[in-house]
């Protein structure tokens, strides 16, 4: 058996609208992930005691677990809590979770890198902790971090194709199914390769345009730019530190 | 009548719990290779060898585990290469692993300081024991803890071998559920089983840091 061009053509429209529901997947649980990891990480700043405990060993819990069984366990397990939900909203739903966890990190080491004079001048400044966290604290995380948060984007495009174990007709899903019903696998799953390295490449083309103009716009307007330098490699060594000290 | 189904439950998972801990330990081992020879590959004085390692680093990096697992399995019969679940898998993810692993391996390289590579010079060492006994031990304490992570995300990663025939944790809890039709007890319980493995892997790390640790600390 050898590659088949003539067979391309046959599945590239299936492929497409494969590619439509792996974008809305990516983009929705994206969205998703990006508030739930702030929630979290505000959450795990701002609790003491046992709900601290909580909420940082939930987000544990949810890293150290594969996203399959954690999609298996919301697909087969939500209809016995009487919530029914289509597949591709329990996939957005599993990914997005998954994935706030990671991102929670992300924001976490923002906060962390703003220096205590920044808290203690809200506090002489009798802000109110919504004013604190709004105009004071979180414009100063977030901003440094969005490169990484970029990063965790295009990983969670990668994950996307496990969305297709729950049934989830996306690209993966698509491919599969072709490929069951005229057995023949090689075309159609080099074809989702290449997709996805195509997407990739995109997502990584519009982060650097990003953050390049998020660095102009900072040179344009604001101060120079002496802030916290905060790299995936400095979150990954705090997460590893935080977890095993 | 319960009794019997967790002790049905507990067999299937510690059969499973077998494959999921050979394919993180040799897709471990694998990524490990990997990571080393592309990552210090991509560094390489020849073009030839830097575009290799590149192009490996960027096609693995680029697609999903998942489809490249599905690849392996699926798609490489087609060039007469039939390989078994367990060795598609294995492949599928030390290769991943080992493409992020060489990414690290680089950047705990290049983060070693110009004066080192200096000294080295000017004490005439060659280009092996200047990385072998100079460069290499004060880059690999850098490295550990984002291996540990690699390491975890590979453990995690092992779970969708379950889909590609094989019969670790997830296939068995899967397995289970159509056999019983239990769902909670079994998925539940795999969860925590991997959790358990992902707190062991982190332990492991944490004592190859402290072995690391004051050795390179010691000058």
């Amino acid at each position: 058996m050898t590659w088949d061009n003539h067979f391309i053509i046959l599945i590239l429209p299936r492929l497409m609208k494969g590619l439509q529901i792996t974008l809305i997947a990516t983009l929705c649980s994206f969205a998703l992930a990006a508030s739930l990891g702030l929630v979290i990480a505000i959450l795990e700043k701002t609790t003491r005691g046992i709900v601290h405990f909580c909420v940082s060993g939930i987000a544990h819990f949810i890293r150290g677990t594969p996203l399959l069984v954690q999609l298996f366990f919301l697909y087969y397990l939500l209809p016995y809590a009487n919530i029914t939900l289509p597949a591709l909203a329990c996939g957005i739903a599993g990914l997005g979770i998954h994935y706030a966890t990671y991102l929670s990190n992300v924001y976490r080491s923002g906060i962390e890198a703003i220096p205590a004079l920044q808290w203690e001048a809200c506090t002489s400044c009798n802000l109110t902790r919504f004013q604190t966290w709004r105009y004071i604290i979180l414009p100063q995380a977030i901003r440094p971090v969005i490169p990484v948060i970029g990063n965790y984007f295009i990983a969670l495009i990668k994950e996307t194709p496990l969305l297709s174990s729950i049934s989830v007709m996306d690209m993966m899903g698509e491919a599969s199914i072709f490929g069951d019903m005229h057995y023949r696998y090689l075309e159609p799953i080099t074809m989702v390769g290449v997709l996805f390295l195509v997407i990739g490449l995109l997502a990584r083309g519009a982060m650097i345009l990003v953050t390049t103009s998020l660095s102009a716009f900072r040179l344009r307007y604001g101060k120079p730019d002496n802030g916290p330098k905060i790299s995936e490699y400095s979150i990954e060594m705090d997460s590893f530190r935080d977890t095993v000290l | 009548m319960t009794g019997l189904v967790l002790s049905d439950l507990a067999r299937s998972i510690l059969h499973g719990l077998g494959i999921t801990l050979l394919l993180t330990l040799s897709g471990s081992a694998l990524a490990f290779v990997c990571a080393f020879v592309f990552g210090l590959g991509r560094i390489s004085r020849w073009r030839s060898v830097r575009i290799f390692s590149i192009v490996y680093i960027e096609i693995f990096r680029g697609t999903s585990v998942f489809v490249q697992v599905f690849w392996l399995y699926y798609a490489l019969p087609a060039f007469g290469l039939l390989l078994s679940p367990l060795f598609a898998g294995i492949l599928g993810l030390g290769l991943n692993v080992g493409a992020y692993g060489a990414e690290v391996v680089r950047s705990a390289v290049q983060a070693t300081g110009q004066d080192q590579y200096e000294a080295c010079y000017a004490l005439n060492l060659t280009r092996y024991q200047s990385y072998r006994y100079i460069i290499l031990p004060q880059a690999f304490p850098r490295m550990l803890p984002v291996f540990g992570n690699n390491m975890v995300e590979l453990m995690k990663a092992s779970s969708i071998v379950s889909l590609i025939s094989l019969a670790d944790i997830t296939f068995q809890a899967q397995q289970f559920r159509i056999r019983t039709g239990e769902t909670f007890l079994p998925f539940a319980a795999t969860l925590i089983v991997y959790f358990l493995l992902y707190l062991g892997i982190l332990a492991l790390v944490q004592a190859a840091m402290r072995a690391s640790g004051p050795k390179s600390m010691k000058v």
